[in-house]
């Protein structure tokens, strides 16, 4: 079928809605999502959204855009982060408007509370800037926005996978679309294409991602020639559950938590004097790596501790319920009595689809890409540099959502309806035909495990020239492979074998550029900790990478960072 | 060690009747049954149907059946069925869509018709509305739920009464009616008064039995009885 809307937001997670309230009302606009809304992965953000509001104690934008900056290891462009912290405030009083219930301080504002990075007067102590309800932040906001939105009437196409974007004359003219219960390939008709996806953390084995961040969203525009940037920054949380990735908030350490060693050390007070636990997660996550390779794992295994004993359980109950429920579900251990194995998972993305401030997608030459717009996950604004501070991303996705969203409103005059070009969903259809046809190859599960370990094993915390080569040869012989993919069920609905395989093709084109990336950035910044080049180099590489891909070769190049208030500085804790 | 698993495999386009078909996975103690449903797809039979995405009980994506008792996959362990072969059906009271997958619609759509949002009437306000940390602790345990339906597919009200909205719909009801900053109170106490609403209940507590979010249901609902006997006592239901 071919479905007509002005404006196609593909994702209903927090970007995805926040733009399309804004946008609702005037035009026609409808959402696309590949999972039952609702169950977007924003709903797993626990910790808190960031805003100097001030409730707890003294707090300022520009110490929130400082922190921002900092804790991005100054690749962050700092008019985004200016945008940012300056607006935090009027976004989350508006999230209160809309019903969010936020925990609250005695005297009934908003409870804040500190977070990994977020410190007072530039860097002095940490600082109670986190907004959250309870450690189920995102979740509350999500349900929230969603209702909001079904309450304006917004068309919510439910498991609906993107397959490909459709330009006419360099303009967005809609996209191709998998209806997973029926096997239909629809095409959506649009004036605008708003990506809203969210991240890929699937490229890695072991992660705190949804089973559904595979990366579609940010591979479909990098296959049609649109470069990606600073993709080799990829964050690891540094408190995943031991075995499972399954993220512990860091909300944990900032109520009070401690990381401890094999001999039951706070080592953390070695690596980051001042705010101790409390570092940027890029820091973290490369001292439990270091303490694990120097032996001093739990039992010189390969994990550390979390202490939450002294926390009580009334603080675990009121604001920690469900990583308390976690632990004692997949550990089946009280974390109010028994210490928590944890080691570090993959979790967020720095690097993305190249936008401005006002979602507009950049192409190669840096040239606005007319209708094609982004937010969140998926998109990098230079927001977060080389390493994003925890509770920033709820706080980016309806910052940067909702200006996305105003600025689609403002544009669409400008932005006539593309005749679609002949038989669009051809080159989908073709690929679902060869991958059914198939009769003899390999599983798609089969060769993303290989993918998942080898990335987790050679691509992670730390890197090395020697450890990305071998990543690189490995993703391009399962490429080759993936050639051979095939499914064993043939069936059209609910085909979620199909899937699988359609998705592996993205995991694997975004593991190469990840790769790629990390390769050829010769130093070490933020969450990219190069052995080989252990400092960080301003002077050759204080700039962003960009990746492309056109005709099969892939091209790095980069683009200058943008400084404003904050001249790079060592970065210490 | 090895698991059997027992799985109802249904295609209504495809299908007369539903069957059960069993597998054998090798897995641990601490493995979720999430891990073993992925395994049996992807490494043995790609044509099984469920759902599921964030794999730790927050998105809500995989209640079903499990043994006789509705839950998450995600948040059940091998080891809490150790020595049975493992039954898994859909969540029932749902309408089947392919095997483990079923209609949501209707469910979501019962929820919006009780306006899941919060409603105010006060002034435009610069900063937050005020709300006490005692008045924010009466939603707290409400707030909880993810909308993955284990409540109403566990209530044998649903049996008795087809019509009953059921206890979900009846948890986001409260979480408004008990939200200091909302100033419908009474619309919305009065909207669950009805034979179909909160009296369909009958106190099975099933509901609160099977809460992968430990949400007190049953508790809940006689609340809100009580609250409608008080608020208009001259409701006869």
């Amino acid at each position: 079928m071919v479905f007509k809307h002005d404006v196609v937001i593909v994702g209903a997670g927090l970007a995805g809605l926040r733009a399309a309230l804004e946008v609702a009302g005037n035009v026609d606009v409808a959402l696309i999502s590949k999972v039952y809304p609702t169950r977007s992965h924003s709903g797993a953000a626990q910790g808190g959204i960031a805003a100097a509001l001030g409730n707890e104690e003294p707090d300022s934008w520009e110490w929130h855009m400082y922190d921002t900056v900092k804790g991005g290891d100054y690749l962050t462009d700092q008019h985004v982060a200016e945008i940012l912290a300056t607006d935090a405030p009027r976004a989350v009083y508006e999230l209160e408007h809309l019903g969010v219930p936020f925990n609250r301080t005695p005297d009934g504002k908003i409870a804040q509370r500190a977070f990994g990075g977020h410190t007072r007067d530039f860097g002095k102590a940490p600082v109670k800037r986190a907004c959250y309800a309870a450690d189920r932040t995102g979740r509350v906001m999500m349900d929230t926005l969603y209702f909001q939105a079904e309450r304006k009437g917004i068309k919510v196409y439910p498991e609906l996978q993107m397959l490909d974007l459709i330009f006419k004359d360099g303009q967005v003219a809609g996209l191709v679309a998998y209806e997973l219960a029926t096997g239909d390939v629809h095409v959506f008709h649009s004036r605008v294409v708003m990506l809203a996806t969210g991240g890929y953390g699937k490229v890695y084995k072991t992660t705190s991602n949804a089973f559904a961040n595979t990366g579609e969203g940010v591979y479909i525009p990098y296959r049609a020639g649109i470069p990606l940037e600073d993709m080799e920054f990829v964050q690891f949380h540094p408190t995943g559950i031991y075995g499972m990735g399954v993220l512990l908030s860091e909300a944990a350490r900032g109520e009070g938590g401690i990381l401890r060693n094999g001999s039951g050390e706070r080592f953390m007070e070695r690596y980051a004097p001042t705010i101790k636990d409390l570092a940027p997660r890029d820091m973290v996550s490369r001292a439990i790596r270091t303490e694990i390779l120097e032996g001093r794992g739990i039992g010189g295994k390969d994990y550390v501790h979390l202490d939450l004993t002294h926390l009580g359980e009334q603080k675990l109950a009121e604001r920690l319920s469900d990583i308390t429920s976690f632990v004692k579900i997949y550990l089946g251990i009280d974390p109010a009595k028994e210490l928590i194995p944890i080691q570090p998972t993959c979790h967020y993305m720095m690097g993305g689809i190249p936008c401005n401030v006002d979602g507009h997608v950049l192409g190669g030459s840096q040239e606005v890409v007319p209708g094609l717009y982004a937010a969140g996950e998926c998109s990098c604004l230079s927001l977060h540099g080389a390493n994003r501070l925890g509770c920033n991303s709820l706080l980016d996705l309806v910052v940067f959502g909702r200006r996305t969203g105003l600025q689609i409103g403002r544009d669409l005059a400008g932005l006539p309806w593309q005749e679609l070009p002949r038989n669009p969903e051809r080159p989908a259809l073709e690929r679902i035909r060869k991958i059914k046809e198939r009769k003899a190859g390999e599983k798609a599960a089969h060769l993303r495990s290989r993918l998942q370990e080898t990335m987790t094993l050679r691509c992670s915390v730390f890197r090395h020239e020697e450890t990305l080569v071998q990543a690189l040869s490995e993703i391009r012989s399962l490429e080759e492979r993936y050639g051979k993919v095939v499914i064993d069920n043939r069936g059209a609905r609910f085909n979620t074998d199909l899937l699988d395989a359609l998705e592996l093709e993205a995991l694997l084109g975004l593991a190469e550029a990840i790769t790629v990336s990390a390769l050829n950035r010769k130093e070490s910044r933020g969450a990219h900790s190069r052995d080989d080049y252990p400092e960080r180099n301003d002077e050759e590489w204080l700039k962003h990478t960009l990746i492309q891909k056109t005709d099969g070769e892939v091209r790095v190049f980069y683009k200058p960072v943008h400084i404003t208030r904050f001249q790079p500085k060592p970065r210490t804790y | 060690m090895e698991v059997k698993f027992k799985i109802f495999r249904f295609d209504p386009q495809v299908d007369q009747e539903p069957r059960f078909q069993s597998y054998v996975v090798s897995a641990e103690p601490g493995h979720r049954i999430l891990d073993c449903l992925n395994r049996i797809k992807w490494e043995q039979d790609g044509t099984l149907g469920y759902r599921m995405s964030c794999g730790h009980g927050v998105c809500g994506s995989d209640g079903m059946r499990i043994n006789g008792v509705c839950g998450l996959a995600c948040q059940k362990l091998v080891r809490e069925y150790e020595g049975s072969e493992i039954l898994i059906e859909p969540l029932p009271h749902f309408k089947v869509l392919k095997d483990l997958i079923v209609d949501m619609d209707g469910f979501l759509e019962g929820i919006k018709r009780f306006q899941p949002h919060l409603i105010s009437t006060g002034p435009a306000l610069e900063k937050e509305r005020l709300q006490s940390p005692e008045d924010r602790k009466k939603v707290d345990h409400v707030i909880r739920c993810i909308l993955c339906a284990c409540c109403t597919a566990a209530c044998p009200a649903m049996d008795e009464n087809p019509k009953y909205v059921g206890p979900a719909v009846l948890m986001w009801a409260y979480r408004f009616i008990h939200d200091s900053r909302d100033d419908a109170f009474r619309e919305r106490l009065k909207a669950v008064d009805f034979a179909d609403g909160v009296w369909s209940c009958k106190n099975y507590f099933e509901c609160t039995r099977v809460c992968p979010k430990s949400i007190p249901v049953t508790k809940s609902i006689n609340i809100m009885k009580g609250e409608i006997e008080k608020t208009f006592p001259e409701s006869s239901h």
